[in-house]
Formats: C-alpha cells, structure tokens, sequence
C-alpha cells in the first residue's frame, strides 16, 4: 500500500467518531432511497407484468342491457385491440357467523373458462367449469377473512332468490389487486368479495341472456384513448352506458399508482435531505481536517507530491468515508425494501409480489453520495491544492476576533467570559454557525415529515367520517328505489334516522374539460351525510345549481358562479347547465352534489333513491341487518365503522414501523450534525480549553465554551426545523394530490413535540460522548503539541 | 577544489521578494546575487527576519520570486510554472524544515518510505535511517520521538530521495549540542560520501566553520560571501 494511502487509513481511524456519524447520515438517505426504488421496481415491474399477462383492460364502460349483437361493432372501434363484455353485479351475500350482510361483486366468466380481459389467476383450487352450475371462484383476501377453502358453500341473495354457491377456486384479478367497494374509498376485506361465477348462472338469475351490462377494452398501442372512449359510449348510449373511463379512474390502478407516487417522491426527497446534510457535514470535518495539517500539506508539496496528489488524497478520504456510508445504506436499503414489499404483499394482491434489487438505483447511489460529497468538499480541498508549500510552513495565524454585536449592546460584564467566548465563536463564522443550525433543524424537519403522515391520516379519517358522514350504514338499492321501499327501510326498527340519496352517473364539461362524475342529490338539511368546508363548517345546500368538491373545481378548472353543462348519463339522458352554487371539501373521490328535489325535477323523475344513509342503535343492528338482507332491492350494505377499523389496522401496523425508522432516522440526522460540530468545536479549541484549566477555570465552566455553542444551535434550530417540516409537509401534499385522495396539510401539536424531544435527546447525547472528552482532555499534551 | 572547474548548481540574478501584508510591504529580498556550486556545503547566516529563509524556499521551487531570476543548473526556475516546479522539487530537492513537518499519522520508516515511493533513485529507507543512527526506532511514530530524533528523520526523509541539492532550515534549531553534532555529521557525510550541494540556515556561527562558504544575509541582502579555507568536522565545533 502506498504510504499516503495509509496516512489516509490512519486519519480515517483517527477521525472514526465523526466518520461513523457521516457515514450514517449518508447510510441513512442511501437506504430510503434504494428502499423506495426497490420497491418501486418491484411494484412497478410486478404489476406490469401482471397486466400484460392477465389482460388488465385500458377501458371500462358500464351499461345498461346491452345485446350482444353490438360487440362487432365495439371491436371495430378504431384503436381497440381487444373487447370484453360481461355481466357484472353486487348482491348480498349471508355469510355464516357473520350477522351483518357482505357484499359480493358477480362478475361472469364465459364459456371458455377465462375472461377474455383482467383474466382471473386462480390461486388455490380451480377454475370453475363454466357448464356446471352453482359454481363460484372468491377472492383471496375475501377467502381469507372467512377462512374459506375451496369446497366451502356461501349463499348469496341473487336477485331476491337465496342461491347456494360452491366454492371450487381461490383466485385473484389485476382488475382488484386491492378491492375497495364502489362508492366506498377504503378497503373492507370481511365485507367486500369479488365472485366469479359462470356466464349461464349470471344470465339465468338476471334475465339477461345474449346480453351484457359491462364492457372492457384493451387499447392497441399508441392510440388516442379519448376517442375511443367517445365512440365507445356513443355505440352504448341507447343502452344506458354511464360512460367510458380509463384506468386513471379505476380504483385498485389509482391505488398503485398513488403507492408508486408516494415512493417516487420519498425517493427524491430523502437523498435531497439526508446528503444536503452529508455534504455540509463532510464539508467542516474535512475543512478542519487540512486546517490541522496545512504543515503536512507542506511538506508533501516540498517533497514533489503535486496538487493532483494532494487533492486526491483528501478526496479519496471524503470518498472512503462516503462509500462505506453507501454501501451500509444499499445493504439496509435491501432490507427494508424487502421488508417493505412484504407490507404491500399484504395489502395488495399479486400472484407474485417479490423483492427485487434494482441495480440502477444502486448505481445511482453511488453517483449521487460521490457528486455530493464531492461537491461539498470541493472548496475544502481546493484550499488545500492551492495552499502555497511556503506559506504552509509558518503556523496559522491566530484567528481574529471581535466584540460581537450583543456584546457591544449589552453592558459591559454582563456576560461571564465562557458566555462571551461562546458569542465570539459564533459570530466570528456566521455560515458555519448557520449551516450547522440549518442541519440540525432538517433533523426536526425530517421527524415532522416522517410523522405527519398520521396526524394527516387521522384528519382525514376525522373529518371525512365523524365530521362528514355521521350515518353507520351506506344501503344502495338495485334499482332506483320508489317512495314505499324508502319508507319501509327508514322504518325498520333499530333505525334512528335516515336520509335517501338519489345519485346518478353524469359527465361535468366545463370549456375544454370534461369529467366522468356521479352527482348526488341530498336533503338540504341533512343530518347524516354532511357537506363541509375546509374549516370544517357544514355547507348549505343551495336551492339552484350544483356543489362540487374542490378537486373537482380544480381538475375542471371552475369556481363559484361559472356555468357547467351537466351531461345525465341515465334514463332520459338530458342535458343540463348549471350553475356551480358552492364548492365542498373532501380528501378523497371527486365528487358533485345538489338539492335532492331538484335533482328528480330535473330528471322529470318522481321522488326516488339510489340509496340511503341510516343511523343505527347499536343494540339492534343484527336485527337492521338481516331485515336489509332480506330485501331484494337492497344492492350492497356498507359500514363505516368497520371498513375504517379494519383499513386503521392495516395502516397503523405499518405507519407504527415507519414511525420507528424514521425516528432512527431524525436522531441520526441529529447526532450527525451535533456530534460533528461539538467535536470540531472540541479540536478547534482543545488548546484554548486546556489553556482555561491550566489556569484554573473548572471542567464546568470549560464545558459551557464547548457545549454552550451546542446549546444555542439546537435552540435556534428547532422552530426553524418545524417550519422546514412545515413547508416539506406542504410540499409534499401537493406532490401527492391524487384524484383517489388528498393529504390535508395537518401537524398535530404532539408531532411537533415528538420531534423536538427526539433532537434535543440526540443533542443531549451527542454533547455528553463530546463533553467527556473535555475531562479527558490531555492538557500537557494538548500544550507540548504544534498546531 | 576550485570554484572555477565546478558547475554552477544555483544561480540567482538580482532576486527580490516582497510580501504585500494590506498597506504594508515587507521586502524580505532586496536583490540577491549568488551562486552555489556542485558539492558545496554552504551555510547562511543572518539575524532573525533577514530573509534566510525566504531566499532557502526560492531555492527550493516552493515560493515565487517578486522580480530577478533563480537559475537551477540551465532553468529558470522563475519562469516555470506549478507542474515544473513539483516535476522538480520531487526529482532533485530535499528538504529539512525548522518543525520537522513529519507526518504524525506515520512511523519514522512510513515517513521516508512516502518519499521514496516517488522519487527517482532513492536510497533504501532503513538504510537512511541507519545514517542518521535511528534504525532501531523505524516503527516510532512522531509523537513517541524527541524533538531530536524528529528532526533526524527529517533529515534522514531529505537525504533518502538521493536529491541534488539538499535545503536545510534551522536543522539544529530545536536541539541540544550533542544532538545537534550528530545530525550535522549527517548532513555533512551526505554532502561529502554523495556529493549532494548542501545549503544550511542557521544562528549559529560556529556551524559556519563545517562549510565550504559562508553566507550572511542582512535585511534582505547579501552582506558577506567567505569561503572557509580551514574545513572541520562537526564533532570539532565550539558551540
Ligand atoms: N508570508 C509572509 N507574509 C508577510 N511577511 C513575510 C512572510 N514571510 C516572511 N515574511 C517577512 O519577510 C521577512 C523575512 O522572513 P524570513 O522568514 O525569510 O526570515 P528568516 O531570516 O528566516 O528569519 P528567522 O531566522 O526568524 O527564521 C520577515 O520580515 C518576515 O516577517
Ligand atoms: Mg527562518
């Protein structure tokens, strides 16, 4: 090994304390990132893959009785690759030592025993022979939350007739990769299956033989998707098509995709924060470092080692220092990717979900910590290539000092000389006192960041079903339902209250804009289902026009006052204009609302619903359920409580292990950034400190020079770190705004705390490993040596 | 040995140095003219601050000249820049500095040995220590030498690269008398069995009676140039 390079392994021992707390910090951006695009690729790969092979369709249309005598003409379509019809319905099903009703979505399977489109992987079992009848194929995770095997029977309510289906196969859909009920936005596994069942079944119990009520298009590549969906719903529209739609609007790919966002933005964000950080650390450890040994420099450079040399020789020790970090950091990047791919392995189903490294973003890794490491000790290192061997020679000249301002403001004596010997240190270099405070405060941001995404969750959850939608029961009824049905239902006893929705498939054009959007008519004065705005204040319905929610209003680009024209995708189909009467906030869906009797007026309907809210005593919900059962007209049942505990679950267990690495993450921050600062800080001074004790001044009163600095940068650095975190908050709930659902930019109180107290514990740490230096401190040495 | 049959290793023409320190010129170098030639054991002398060392690193490529040339055997070190100035410090210079200037992070053999790796024909580290009689503390690192035995491997450093000239500044600063003997007998046995050009800074005049000539500068200048006719050991000095 060449001398200079075990000069180098010898600073780098010398220098371990300091080297470790970087090389974490780096470790730490390195493995988010290459955690974030593991599973990023392993999402992404896997879910491609999945859709190539299992036919997941661009195009989805649902329609009323529709002949099958249309489907030529549907495949002539221009740009249509492939056409699927089907039959799709939601009944009820009665679930064995279940009280209250399931839901199950029917969807056909043809006579050749595979969809044509989102073909079914049976996962357990076997498919179900199309020709036999009473066969059905379940969901996995509808299988598992009711422990069924293949071989298991489950009755269903088919169109008004208990029908005993036997389960051959357990089976998955790219179509449902995660199942969220339709007019639900979390997941219910207990509650919401899909069944495939044979074509001739479906056709038997609903009448509907030689027909279809939905349909599926595979697009050929490279066509222009929005004409195609106009042809498409022209060809349907005399048979009740509520409109084409693509994935973008199909709520298991907007789930991913929201998962695939969220993990891009994650891995920007994290090497953005953690190696600003790295390099500004970087920065004054190696600054100091050719400070000490400017004389070494010199005589290298005396001895023919030229600037080239030299310069590499520091570089190769910021290099060494960052690699190891890197390469910590894949390591552990691997491991949580994995760990992380096995959390999604749980939630959304694939026939094969599987960690995979991808090795492009460990490439880039090790691009990225070199570039800004590199670029942090640029001017460090410069100084040394530049340093004159003649000058290096003679020991650098005392630092001057002045009287800091508040030292000038405030009377003379004031400040005991450790407190003035503090100021003086700061004041004589503002950016590195500034950078250091800057590095700690990412430390808070870092920790309000990583926690706000509960305290937003938990808004969400809040507002959207304790503020908004008080009622425990969401009924929709097969078919509109007339004024009697509606009496009957809010009549059951065990109902406290009730309100009737009407809802009905539109599309809202505004200018150039259009969007595929249910309206809802509702009761003016409702007590169940209520619109809020953002500070949480209920919205009257207006009497005129109609009320979209905020996302809406941006994606169309309307505001209160503009005309849209309302297409009725229904019955009569008329066209409507309208005026946008109140804008409403809700996190998630986009969503239209009006006056429920202007609505029918409108439709020249009389008064009937779609569906009904219901408020239950709790005591006798088992009775309102199997009442709900009962009734033929009654489409699905969902209930809120136990979507939302069971979606809390889920969330939390995995939020509770991000919380905790992230909490590892913020301190590493934090110990890097004190740590490094106090032990520069140490040797910078370390002849000043041994000067003071030699003169008789304690361990305490030298510990003040030391720590007090500390001190005060933590201090000036938290209400710094949580506007930081503030501001990244709000960035990032911008950069995730989905049409599925957005993040309300909300920081409970308790996150700001968690976060001080993690920093101020770290700075507390880190000032004790460095003050115990100071009572170490070798005061003959420290004197006897040459700086 | 005559001046007129050897070659002239170092020649300065009208040398000038002048540090700009804000307002204030500091003129360290009031032109100097002097040559020193092959094998020479020259010595400066000069009151503290008189430019010895200023006019030792202009020698040795390390500073720049304010105006005048320095010659080193036909090139104008004057006029070569940064890379000429390494290519030439590492092929044909050796340095003994004031503070030693070690690498602590490196046992007195590593400290030769980093030399050694770039020089041309060096001479086997052990071996260089073995001249300046620290063979036996090869694995001491910096910190566990005396100041004397530093400043030997210093020497022992400067003289393992096989330079052509060999700049000492102070070497004897910093030592007792009996240490101060041993390490001039070893700059002096490399001048004399290596022929190496030898110039020496110090304060102490009597060291002046080793040399072949005698230099004094004074506030810049070259005051006076006598050639010692009575050549003695080291171990002869009167201190
Ligand atoms: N980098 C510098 N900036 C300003 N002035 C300098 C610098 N280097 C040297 N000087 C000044 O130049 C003059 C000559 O300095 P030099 O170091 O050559 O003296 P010296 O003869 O070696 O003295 P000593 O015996 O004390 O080492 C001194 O007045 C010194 O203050
Ligand atoms: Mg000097």
């Amino acid at each position: 090994m060449l001398k200079l390079d075990r000069k180098l392994l010898r600073d780098l021992v010398h220098l371990r304390g300091q080297a470790a707390a970087i090389g974490l910090v780096i470790a730490a951006g390195v493995a988010t990132f290459v955690m974030s695009m593991c599973a990023y690729k392993s999402l992404e790969a896997t879910r491609a893959s999945y859709y190539d092979e299992y036919l997941f369709a661009d195009v989805f249309s649902a329609t009323g009785r529709s002949p099958n005598a249309i489907v030529p003409r549907l495949k002539e379509i221009p740009g249509v690759a492939a056409v699927d019809t089907r039959l799709v319905y939601d009944v009820l099903l009665d679930v064995p030592g279940m009280s209250e009703p399931a839901t199950a979505r029917l969807i056909s399977i043809p006579d050749s025993g595979q969809s044509r489109l989102n073909q079914v992987y049976i996962a357990r079992g076997r498919m179900l022979d199309p020709l036999r009848t009473g066969e059905v194929v379940v969901s996995e995770v509808f299988a598992d939350a009711h422990g069924f095997v293949p071989g298991d029977r489950v009755r269903a309510i088919i169109n008004g007739k208990v029908q005993e289906l036997s389960i051959v196969g357990i089976a998955l859909s790219p179509e449902y990769v995660i199942q969220v009920q339709p007019g639900t936005i979390l997941p219910d596994d207990k509650r919401f299956g899909i069944f495939w069942v044979s074509e001739n079944d479906l056709e038997a119990a609903f009448d509907m033989a030689g027909a279809f009520n939905s349909v599926c298009i595979r697009l050929a590549y490279g066509n222009r998707v929005d004409e195609t969906i106009e042809v498409l719903d022209r060809l349907l529209k005399p048979y009740g098509s509520v409109g084409g739609y693509t994935r973008d609007e199909q709520i298991s790919h907007q789930y991913l995709s929201d998962e695939l966002a969220q993990l891009r933005g994650m891995a920007v964000l994290a090497p953005a924060i953690f190696l600003g950080v790295a390099a500004f650390l970087l920065n004054i450890a190696i600054s100091r470092i050719i400070t000490q040994q400017r004389e070494q420099i010199a005589a290298l450079k005396a001895f023919g080692y030229s600037n080239f040399e030299v310069g590499a020789h520091y570089f190769n020790l910021v290099l060494v220092i960052t690699m190891i970090g890197t390469v910590v950091g894949i390591g552990v990047g691997f491991v949580l990717g994995d760990a992380m791919v096995g959390a999604y392995d749980a939630f959304y189903k694939f026939p094969s979900l599987k960690f995979r490294p991808d090795w492009l973003s460990v490439a880039i890794a090790f691009w990225l910590t070199s570039v800004a490491s590199l670029v942090g000790t640029f001017f460090a290192v410069r100084s040394a290539v530049l340093l004159p061997p003649a000058e290096a020679m003679r020991p650098e000249p005392p630092p001057s000092y002045r009287p800091s301002l508040i030292e000038r403001i405030l009377p003379p004596k004031t400040l005991s000389p450790e407190v003035r010997m503090v100021v003086r240190n700061i004041t004589r270099r503002p950016v590195k006192a500034s950078l250091s405070v800057l590095g700690i405060s990412m430390a808070v941001a870092v920790m309000i960041l990583g926690n706000f995404s509960l305290d937003a969750m938990n808004y969400m959850m809040d507002f959207q079903f304790r503020l908004a939608q008080r009622q425990d029961l969401t009924v929709t009824f097969v078919e509109p339902a007339t004024e009697s049905v509606m009496y009957e239902v809010q009549n059951l006893s065990g109902v406290l209250a009730s309100e009737t929705i009407r809802s009905i498939p539109t599309r809202i054009r505004f200018q150039n804009r259009s969007r595929r959007v249910g309206i809802m008519g509702v009761e003016p004065d409702a007590k169940l289902f209520r619109l809020l705005d953002a500070d949480e204040n209920p919205v009257r319905v207006p009497d005129f026009g109609v009320m979209l929610n905020t996302k809406l209003a941006d994606l169309l680009g309307v505001k209160i006052g503009d005309l849209v024209i309302v297409e009725v995708l229904e019955d009569k189909r008329p066209t409507l204009t309208m005026k946008v009467a109140a804008l409403v906030e809700e996190y998630s869906g986009v969503n239209a609302y009006m006056n429920k009797q202007r609505l029918h007026e409108a439709l020249l309907e009389s008064k009937v619903a779609s569906g009904a809210f219901l408020k239950v005593d709790p005591n006798q919900i088992e009775t309102v359920f199997s009442e709900l059962e009962r009734r033929p007209g009654v489409g699905s049942v969902s209930i809120k409580d136990a979507a939302m505990k069971s979606f809390e679950k889920t969330v939390a267990e995995n939020i509770m292990v991000m919380r905790s690495f992230i909490i590892v993450f913020a301190g590493v921050i934090a110990v890097g950034v004190v740590y490094n600062t106090a032990r520069i800080s140490l040797s910078e001074r370390s002849r000043d400190l041994a000067t003071m004790r030699v003169v008789g001044f304690t361990n305490g009163e030298v510990s003040i020079v030391l720590l007090g600095e500390i001190a005060a940068f933590t201090i000036a650095a938290i209400p710094l770190g949580w506007m930081i975190g503030y501001a990244l908050a709000g960035a990032m709930t911008t950069g995730l705004d989905t049409d599925n659902y957005r993040i309300p930019l909300v920081i409970e109180r308790g996150t700001f705390i968690l976060a001080t107290f993690v920093v101020v514990a770290s700075t507390i740490v880190s000032a004790w490993i460095v003050q115990r230096r100071v009572t170490q401190l070798d005061l003959i040495g420290v004197l006897k040596t040459r700086e | 040995m005559t001046a007129s049959t050897q070659t002239t290793v170092f020649r300065t023409v009208d040398l000038t140095k002048t540090y700009q320190m804000g307002e204030v010129q500091v003129r360290a170098l009031r032109g100097v003219n002097l040559e020193l030639l092959e094998g020479e054991f020259v010595v400066l002398l000069g009151a503290s601050g008189s430019g010895k060392s200023t006019l030792l690193n202009i020698l040795g490529g390390l500073d720049t000249t304010t105006s005048g040339q320095v010659f080193y055997l036909e090139k104008d070190l004057t006029a070569s820049d940064e890379a000429e100035l390494t290519r030439y410090r590492r092929d044909h210079v050796g340095f003994v500095f004031q503070f030693y200037n070690l690498i602590p992070s490196l046992t007195a053999k590593e400290n030769i040995e980093l030399i050694t790796e770039i020089a041309v024909s060096p001479l086997d580290a052990m071996d260089a220590l073995e001249i300046v009689g620290l063979r036996e503390r090869a694995n001491h690192f910096p910190a566990q030498l005396s100041g004397g035995e530093q400043q030997r491997v210093a020497i022992a450093r400067a003289i393992a690269k096989n330079p052509k000239v060999l700049l000492c500044d102070e070497p004897t600063g910093a030592l007792d008398v009996h240490t101060g003997i041993v390490v001039l007998e070893a700059i002096a046995r490399i001048n004399r069995e290596l022929g190496t050009t030898t110039a020496v800074i110090t304060h102490n005049a009597s060291i002046a009676n080793m040399a072949d000539r005698v230099v004094a500068l004074s506030d810049g200048q070259i005051s006076s140039v006598d050639i010692n006719t009575s050549k003695v050991n080291a171990g002869e000095l009167q201190w």
